[in-house]
Parts: C-alpha cells; sequence; structure tokens
C-alpha cells in the first residue's frame, strides 16, 4: 500500500454527504473490495480511478444500491444507511448514471426524461407538462439538445449522456454518480459532459466520476481516489499530482520501498497532517468515521 | 421566447468561465474557449418549426429520406392494390364491395389489433387463431347447447381469452419461458381443446335470431347518424388539436400553426364525409367495423396518450432502461398478453357472429397469420417498440382487399396465398430497407 494523503479538500469543510467506511465485498473466491473508504462531498467532484478489476465497478454497484457490501458502514447526510437496491438509493438521493445510459432509442427526449414519472392529467398523459419540466432540468445544466421531441436514436452520443445525467437529476438527488461518461465519446463531445459535471458540482451536487480517462479526471475532479486490486491505493488532491503519480498508483508501480521512501522525502512534504503517523503504515487511509466510531 | 434562450445561454458561458477558475491553473489556456462544440453565442436550442404547407412536405421529404415512413407505403399500397383490381374489374370500387370488405376484415383486425400489443413488446403469439377459434367454440356451446344468454356466453368467451393471455404472460414475464415456444404450445393445445368443446358434431350454428349476428350481419348506421358521427370525429380532432396548441402556447413552448390543424381537419372532414356518403349508397357503415374502428381509435389513444401505453413502448425499446425507471416491467408483459389473448377472443367471436356458425375450422387455416401479418403490414416492427395500432387497421385493409379482389376475379385461392405471401415479404423488407435509412440517418 502506498501512503495517502489525508482527505484535505482545498476550501471545502463541509461534511460528506455520503462516507463508506471500511466496505468489504466477496464473489465467491474474488475478495472484490477488501476494508475501501471513500468519501464525496457536496459542491465536490470526485473522481475513482483504477485498473480493470481494480474494485471501480464494484464499488459503484455497491453504492448503486445494486450490490450489498458484506461489511462496512455507509453513512449518507449523516445517517448511518443501509442501501438494499437501486430503488433504495434513488430515494436515499443517490442517482447513478450507468454506462448504458438505459435510454429507450424510440422514445423522445421528453418521455426519457419522464420515464416511470410521467404526469397525468385527467386521462391522458400531460405531454405539455412534461415538455416544460424536460426543458427546466436541460436548462439546468445548460444542455445543448437539437429538441425534445425526437427520438434518442438520432441524438449524438454526447446529447444521450446528456439526457441519461438530466434523468437522473430527477428526484433532486444529493449524489450522482457517473460511470464512464465519457467513454467513447468525441473530443467535442468530452467537453461537452465534463461541462455538464461542473454544471453538478455548481448546482450542489456530490459527484462521483468513474473514468479511464487520465485527461478527463484531472480536468474536471477535485479528489482523485485510487483503487488497486479492491483496495484503496491512494487518493490526491487533483492540484497535487501528476498523471505519472496517478498511473504509478494505479499500476502499482509506486508501491514497494524505494518509491514511498522518495515520496515520504519530496512528493508532498507540505501535506502532511500533523496528527498522522507514519504513512507506511497499511491503514493509515482509514479515516475514523466522525459518525459510526468504527470501521464496520 | 428566444430572448429568454439567450439569457440561458449567456448565464451558462459566465458560469462556465466562473467553474474555470477553480480548476485551470493561472496562465492556463482555458479548455473550452477552443472547444468548437460550444459555442459562445446564442443558439436556438429548440427545433427549427417549418411554417405554412411547404414546410410540411419539406418535414414529409425529410423523413421519407431519413426512413421514417410510417403508414406511407401501406397507403401507397392501398392505392395501387385498389387501382390494379380496378382496372381488372370496376365493380372492385363499388360501395357494394368496399362495404363487404370494411365487415370481413373487423374480426381478423380485431385480432390483428392484439397482435400490435404483443409486437410493441417485441414478442408474438402465434395462438391468436386458435384462441379465436376456441372463444368461437365456448360461445356456440354456451349458447347452443346450454341454452346460456348471449352476453353471458360472451363474457366467459372473453374471459377465457383474457385468462389464456394472461397465463402467457406469467409464463413468459415469470418463469422466463420464450414467447414463440409459449404460443406455438398454445397453438396446437388450443386447437385440441376447441375440437373437444365443439363435440363430435364439430359444426354448431349459431341462433339465427340472436342479436349477436344482427350486430355483425345486419346493423348499419343510418346515413344521419354517419354524418352526425363524422362531423363529431372532426370536431373532436380540431378541438383537441386547439385545445393542445393553447396549451402549449400558455407553457411558453413551441406549438405548431392552427392553420394546419384547420387545414387537416378539412380533409379529414372531406375525406371521412365522402366514405360515409360512398358506403351509404349501399348498406352504409356496419356496426361491426365500426366497433374494430373504435377499438382501433382507444388503443391508439391508451398507446400514445396513457402511462401504460407508454410503458408499453419503452419495455419494447429498452427492457433495462424500463426496469431501471421504476416500471414494473413483469406487470407490463403480463397485461400486454392477457390483453392479446382477449383481442383474439373477441375477434373469434366476432367472426363467428358474422359466419353464424362456428366449426373445427373456426380459427384454423389462415386467420393466425393473416392477423400477424396484417399487424407487420401495417408497420409495427417485429422487434417491439415501434408501431402503431392503426397498423392494424391499414393492415387488415390491405389484406382484405387484396382477398376480395381476387375473389371478385374469381381466382383460386391458392393464388389468393401466394398473392399475401408476397405481399408480406414486400412489406417486410420495405420496413427492413427503411430500418437501415434509418440508421445511417440517425433516426434509429
Amino acid at each position: 500500500m502506498t501512503a495517502t494523503l489525508q482527505d484535505r479538500p482545498a476550501g471545502r469543510t463541509s461534511e460528506p454527504v455520503l462516507s463508506m467506511t471500511g466496505v468489504s465485498k466477496r464473489f465467491g473466491a474474488v475478495q472484490a473490495l477488501s476494508d475501501v473508504s471513500f468519501a464525496v462531498r457536496t459542491g465536490e467532484v470526485v473522481a475513482l480511478v483504477g485498473d480493470n478489476g481494480a474494485g471501480k465497478s464494484t464499488l459503484v454497484k455497491v453504492i448503486s444500491g445494486v450490490h450489498q457490501a458484506d461489511s462496512g458502514s455507509i453513512v449518507f447526510d449523516g445517517k448511518p444507511v443501509r442501501v438494499n437496491g437501486p430503488v433504495a438509493a434513488q430515494r436515499l438521493g443517490i442517482a447513478t448514471v450507468f454506462q448504458d445510459l438505459a435510454l429507450c432509442d424510440n422514445l423522445d427526449v421528453v418521455a426519457n426524461l419522464s420515464l416511470g414519472q410521467e404526469q397525468v392529467t385527467g386521462v391522458f398523459l400531460d405531454e405539455v407538462e412534461m415538455e416544460r419540466k424536460a426543458w427546466e432540468l436541460l436548462r439546468q445544466l445548460s444542455a445543448k439538445i437539437p429538441s425534445v421531441r425526437i427520438p434518442i436514436a438520432s441524438l449524438s452520443g454526447g446529447q444521450r449522456q446528456t439526457v441519461a445525467i438530466a434523468r437522473s437529476l430527477i428526484g433532486d438527488p444529493k449524489v450522482v454518480m457517473l460511470d464512464e461518461p465519457t467513454a467513447a465519446l468525441g473530443v467535442a463531445q468530452t467537453a461537452e459532459v465534463l461541462n455538464l459535471i461542473e454544471r453538478l458540482r455548481e448546482n450542489g451536487h456530490g459527484v462521483i466520476l468513474i473514468s479511464h480517462n487520465m485527461a478527463d479526471v484531472q480536468a474536471v475532479a477535485d479528489r482523485i481516489v485510487v483503487l488497486r486490486l479492491g483496495r484503496n491505493a491512494a487518493e490526491f488532491n487533483v492540484e497535487d499530482v501528476s498523471t505519472d503519480q496517478l498511473v504509478a498508483a494505479i499500476t502499482g508501480a509506486s508501491d514497494n520501498v524505494v518509491t514511498k521512501r522518495r515520496e515520504r522525502g519530496l512528493a508532498h512534504p507540505t501535506d502532511r497532517h500533523p496528527a498522522d503517523p507514519d504513512h507506511a503504515d497499511a491503514d493509515a487511509h482509514r479515516r475514523p468515521d466522525p459518525q459510526t466510531g468504527s470501521t464496520s | 421566447m428566444t430572448d429568454r434562450i439567450d439569457t440561458g445561454t449567456g448565464e451558462l458561458s459566465r458560469s462556465r468561465a466562473g467553474a474555470q477558475i477553480g480548476n485551470v491553473a493561472p496562465g492556463e489556456e482555458p479548455v473550452e474557449e477552443l472547444d468548437p462544440a460550444v459555442p459562445v453565442t446564442a443558439i436556438d436550442e429548440r427545433l427549427i418549426q417549418e411554417q405554412g404547407f411547404g414546410g410540411a412536405l419539406n418535414v414529409l421529404r425529410r423523413r421519407v429520406q431519413g426512413g421514417d415512413l410510417g403508414s406511407i407505403p401501406v397507403i401507397i399500397g392501398i392505392v395501387i392494390i385498389a387501382l390494379v383490381f380496378y382496372a381488372q374489374n370496376p365493380a372492385f370500387l363499388s360501395s357494394r364491395t368496399l362495404v363487404n370488405i370494411t365487415l370481413f376484415a373487423a374480426p381478423i383486425g380485431v385480432i390483428a389489433l392484439g397482435i400490435v400489443l404483443v409486437l410493441l413488446l417485441g414478442e408474438i403469439d402465434l395462438s391468436v387463431g386458435s384462441v379465436s377459434g376456441l372463444s368461437a367454440s365456448v360461445l356456440a356451446v354456451l349458447t347452443v347447447y346450454q341454452g346460456w344468454s348471449t352476453w353471458l356466453a360472451i363474457v366467459v368467451a372473453l374471459g377465457g381469452g383474457l385468462l389464456i393471455g394472461t397465463v402467457y404472460g406469467v409464463l413468459f414475464a415469470k418463469v422466463g419461458v420464450p414467447s414463440f415456444v409459449i404460443t406455438l404450445a398454445g397453438l396446437l393445445g388450443f386447437v385440441g381443446l376447441q375440437l373437444v368443446v365443439l363435440g363430435p358434431n364439430g359444426t354448431v350454428n349459431l341462433e339465427p335470431d340472436s342479436w349477436l349476428i344482427e350486430f355483425a350481419r345486419f346493423s348499419f348506421l343510418s346515413p344521419l347518424a354517419s354524418y352526425v358521427l363524422v362531423a363529431v370525429i372532426v370536431a373532436l380532432y380540431a378541438g383537441g388539436s386547439l385545445y393542445g396548441i393553447a396549451r402549449r402556447k400558455a407553457a411558453d413552448l413551441t406549438a405548431p400553426s392552427p392553420t394546419g390543424v384547420v387545414v387537416r381537419s378539412v380533409l379529414l372532414a372531406v375525406g371521412l364525409g365522402y366514405l360515409a356518403y360512398y358506403l351509404n349508397i349501399d348498406r352504409g357503415i356496419g356496426y361491426l367495423p365500426l366497433l374494430f374502428v373504435a377499438l382501433v381509435v382507444i388503443m391508439d389513444l391508451v398507446l400514445r396518450k396513457r402511462r401504460w401505453g407508454r410503458h408499453v413502448f419503452a419495455v419494447g425499446g429498452n427492457v433495462e432502461a424500463a426496469h431501471r425507471s421504476g416500471i414494473n416491467v413483469t406487470a407490463i408483459r403480463i397485461s400486454v398478453f392477457a390483453m392479446t389473448g382477449f383481442f383474439a377472443a373477441l375477434g373469434g367471436v366476432l367472426a363467428a357472429a358474422q359466419l353464424t356458425a362456428v366449426s373445427q375450422a373456426s380459427g384454423a387455416g389462415d386467420t393466425n397469420l393473416t392477423a400477424i401479418a396484417a399487424a407487420v403490414i401495417g408497420g409495427t416492427s417485429l422487434f417491439g417498440g415501434r408501431g402503431s395500432a392503426y397498423s392494424a387497421l391499414l393492415g387488415i385493409l390491405v389484406l382484405q382487399m387484396i382477398s376480395s379482389g381476387l375473389n371478385l376475379l374469381g381466382v383460386d385461392s391458392s393464388v389468393r396465398f401466394i398473392v399475401t405471401g408476397a405481399v408480406l415479404l414486400l412489406a417486410v423488407s420495405i420496413d427492413s430497407v427503411a430500418r437501415r435509412a434509418r440508421s445511417t440517418s440517425g433516426r434509429g
């Protein structure tokens, strides 16, 4: 394990809206997550990065309620919670935009944005009200969609991502989780989606961004959490980290005594928390939880 | 309206610039400035509205080029079929033939309406023919042999169809058996059950003075009633459209021009009025086809304008998305199969009333495939999520016109099967070509 930086967001002192401590998840013989800690504040973009098999997807699924953690505690909005399913997560205020977006290609933007929560006036659907709400959501994101009355199939990848993100904002979630939102997007469309992420932060959402793309992560994230082999490998403030350091943390190249010594000596001498013990301690990254006071 | 949009975009660029400060190191070039996809100048984010008649034609032309054909091929097909048979025998377009076409199209059309529903889910029901035959047999045996009242027998027959459909739905949605296999089993099983119900005689004649037969064969709207009906339909259409436009304007959304509504209402009034006049030369508009068209219109409204219909399209389009939206996919699936069973039973009852008899051949033969072919020819996709209740109406009209035309020419029924098969193949080919055009032009 590398030494991890103490969680110290620049200029943000608010309590985490979502924090997880000591989360473990096992699938048969595979320990997908062991003792992982993770937190996001309102108005903060936290990037979750890691190699394939690092446990990103499992952590996302635990947060979104698709899987339940074997052990560990989740504190949401100051209260310990159990996320028993996707519906429970949505009700808490955790919205997830999965990589497959889950939009209906055959329906138009309005229908997709209102799906499952259609407005009915009298006997028929209230298309006018739903369209008004759709515009409202899209404006909130300053999103560019040519028309809300064309099928999703006619939209570009970036526009689909926009609709999916707008859809996640229904019900005013506190935390929005985006799984690889820029995968398979062009340069311009990626920029569009990154703008949306900044908008989410400005609107006070806690944003969890899962990505393989270091450039995207460094462009929008405030904090970067690195997972490796199902464990917390490192945690950086985005201002303090170079791409090389990130890649090293992801691949584990920094995970040896020599680099640890060098890090302690050179990398972030001012980042030391005065009360922190030696960072070489494997458990140093585990922050004591203010609510539960324990890690399980 | 434009003003407001401009303001919104202006805010956007300002706040983006604000967001830059937190993230981009001093001296570094802000990324957004270089981004061609995010112009700082305001753009109208709404669809360009084509104005007037020329605009409407433009929209239509672009839709056709993009492969969004809708019912255009079917309507062209209907015109071609009418002209070909008219050239062979002018009696084809006589009032008498047209009234007969409307009468004979209705029962299988009702079955096709159920098929449209199940196709919208991307599933299939192969057993509608047998279910229609079974329900007809139940009706006949209960009224003729058991002396039940016609109403009660109809309720039992339709309830049977509903029950069969529900069982299909549960097997499909809960157990996970493919609908093709379930309904194939139903196809065989219910033919057998029909033979059991009919008993050794095999053919049951319905009571000739039953109101059901009166309804299906001899009841027609009076000319006055037909024109009143046309007026009511046009008034409802125009009123509904204008009300919708007013509401959109009130909500500050783009609204189509009222002129278009007026033009369409006039066209509708002239078209329906002439159709009513032409049919009134013979017997007029039958109650049976009227029931069928009413069911089509109701199902169209339910599919497009009610929550259930929206959810059917969503499940047919993307099950996973529907599920994550909180839609009860299982309930939608079961209800759709149940309604398909119900419409099959209703079609069987109507067909029995029209033929005044139920035999072992009721619902057998080509009933099944005619109903499925009608839904597909009418433009409902076999792959789910795309289609309309009106495709049942248009599709069955095409098939019944071909059938009546060939009968009129005295052609053997073997030819009818061949021609129907060719038309089905043509319809699906057009749909496939259109789908390719859709995917290249981004209309999906």
